[in-house]
């Protein structure tokens, strides 16, 4: 019993730092770039550093414990439904799994939290919305429910298409021709956050699994090309939210 | 004091925010499924590390990646570092502000060249084009088109020009290029434009974007602010069409 605890102490350490080590390198480019123009080409101190360097320690910690969270408690469920499901083999659970993953790993992501928070206090300083917390809370959490079920619209879209062999350009041109008709008709104080939401949606948690599941699905199927039909389905997650987002705008802000 | 207070806030406020995948997850199990958990301890304690590590996460980005990208954006339209040599400088032309295109082409090309999504999707697109799409051409790729965007998307908030017009000639290029470019490479490309803008990302960027629209002369944070992610998203689309077409062409090339 002695013998095993200590070495089992070493292998968990060294596995959290191994992913507190990914997270940072997510964050080092920015450091790097920053550091060269803070140095080089502005030459001034960086107010409040030290506020600055802590805040950095907690992104990456917190985002480090996040991944390895979802890794213990989601990804698991979700392979497991996965599983279940093919072995079912029921068309409906399948269409119903992919909109659940689209929608579940979007409304946990934690640039949209940020970002659909900060949308909200810019509509307020602008006086779209009362400046009372309330109000700002539920169209944030609008906005991020919006977006959580276009995503989810998107990967159920997307695995339709691979199933039933529907050419992709079309659709996203189609999607690109709905989305100019709709920024038309929508409030312009909308229309740069509808854009911006296709690219928040699909960062760090939605990628590997929506990948994983349509290069699969095109595996599986007999006659499909992983490469030609199993990517694609970050195309409509990135295009769907731009449509509804604008469509929630319209509802919130009139025309 | 303020980061611990800030803290207990945050918590209480990402508790909401699990809550919809908590219950979902709850549903999807006990309804459809109809199992138990299979190892309850384990989940419950994943569950505690999302919870904890979201709440850090947030604590973190209201201290450090929203004022970051907030202070670069006041820092280089500072009338005075401005200046510089030359005496007057007229802060409604575009031109003053070069090190604001610099600055948003390097946030972009290095935050993007290191993105771990992208590198996991260009080892997927080189293994299964059997070697054919290389690693590292896409990845440089794409991450010039993400520099070129940002950069671009800057140029929009400084002029104030409205964002649709970008997107909608941006489309126009997608749109015409798909016609022409190999077959293979255009579900990759569609898919390089959500792959780039990662969690740590975006936060930077949409700072960057919302401080450089609050320092310039004339510009309104609801209108301008916003609009950097997306040219992030739609340039590296083209800029991996045009890829796999120079790659076509250079193909055919050396067949002849």
């Amino acid at each position: 019993m002695r013998s095993i605890i200590p070495s089992q102490l070493v292998r968990s350490i060294r596995y959290i730092a191994g992913r507190i080590g990914n997270a940072a390198r997510d964050l080092l480019p920015i450091v790097v770039v920053i550091a060269i123009f803070q140095l080089v080409i502005i030459r001034q101190p960086l107010p409040d550093f030290g506020t600055i360097l802590i805040g950095s320690l907690m992104v990456v910690i917190g985002l480090s414990m996040f991944i390895q969270g979802l890794e213990m408690a989601l990804f698991p469920i979700g392979e497991h439904m996965a599983h279940e499901l093919a072995r079912k083999g029921s068309l409906f659970w399948l269409l119903v799994f992919a909109f659940a993953l689209g929608f579940s790993t979007t409304v946990a992501e934690p640039a949209l939290i940020a970002v659909s928070q900060k949308s909200a206090n810019i509509a307020a300083q602008g006086g779209l919305l009362d400046n009372n917390p309330g109000t700002l809370n539920r169209y944030a959490l609008g906005l991020r429910l919006t977006v959580a079920v276009s995503v989810g619209a998107a990967i159920l879209i997307g695995v339709l298409r691979i199933l039933l062999n529907w050419p992709l350009h079309v659709m996203i041109i189609g999607g690109y021709v709905v989305v100019m008709l709709i920024t038309v008709i929508a409030p312009e104080e909308i229309i740069g956050i509808a854009y911006d939401a296709g690219g928040v949606t699909t960062s760090t948690i939605t990628v590997p699994l929506v990948t994983a599941l349509g290069v699969g699905l095109a595996t599986v199927i007999r006659g499909r090309n992983p490469l030609l039909d199993g990517f694609g389905l970050i195309a409509f997650a990135s295009l769907l939210p731009m449509i509804f987002v604008m469509v929630y705008g319209i509802t919130v802000f009139g025309i | 004091m303020d980061i611990i207070s800030d803290l207990v806030v945050i918590l209480i406020g990402s508790g909401r925010d699990l809550a919809p995948i908590i219950v979902l997850f709850l549903f999807f199990h006990l309804v459809v499924i109809r199992q138990p958990i299979t190892n309850p301890r384990r989940t419950l304690g994943g569950m505690m590390y999302v919870y904890l590590g979201l709440s850090l996460f947030l604590a973190g980005l209201e201290e450090a990646l929203f004022p970051i990208g907030n202070i670069m954006a006041s820092q280089l339209t500072d009338p005075e570092f401005l200046k510089g040599s030359s005496a007057a400088v007229d802060l409604g032309n575009w031109k003053a502000y070069g090190w604001v295109y610099v600055f948003a082409a390097a946030i972009g090309f290095a935050t993007t060249i290191a993105e771990p999504s992208l590198i996991a999707v260009a080892y997927k697109a080189s293994e299964v084009s059997g070697g054919s799409i290389s690693q590292w051409g896409l990845r440089i790729t794409v991450a010039i088109g993400v520099a070129f965007g940002i950069s671009l998307g800057s140029f929009r908030i400084i002029t104030g020009t409205p964002l649709y017009l970008y997107i909608l000639v941006g489309y126009i290029i997608v749109v015409v290029q798909t016609v022409f470019a190999p077959k293979t490479i255009i579900p990759l490309a569609y898919d390089s434009g959500g792959v780039t803008t990662s969690t740590v990302t975006v936060p930077v960027v949409a700072a960057l974007g919302l401080g450089l629209s609050a320092a310039v002369p004339g510009r309104n944070p609801a209108i301008d602010g916003f609009g950097l992610i997306a040219f992030a998203s739609l340039f590296p689309i083209i800029s991996v069409l045009g890829y796999g077409q120079f790659a076509q062409w250079y193909g055919a090339r050396g067949k002849r």
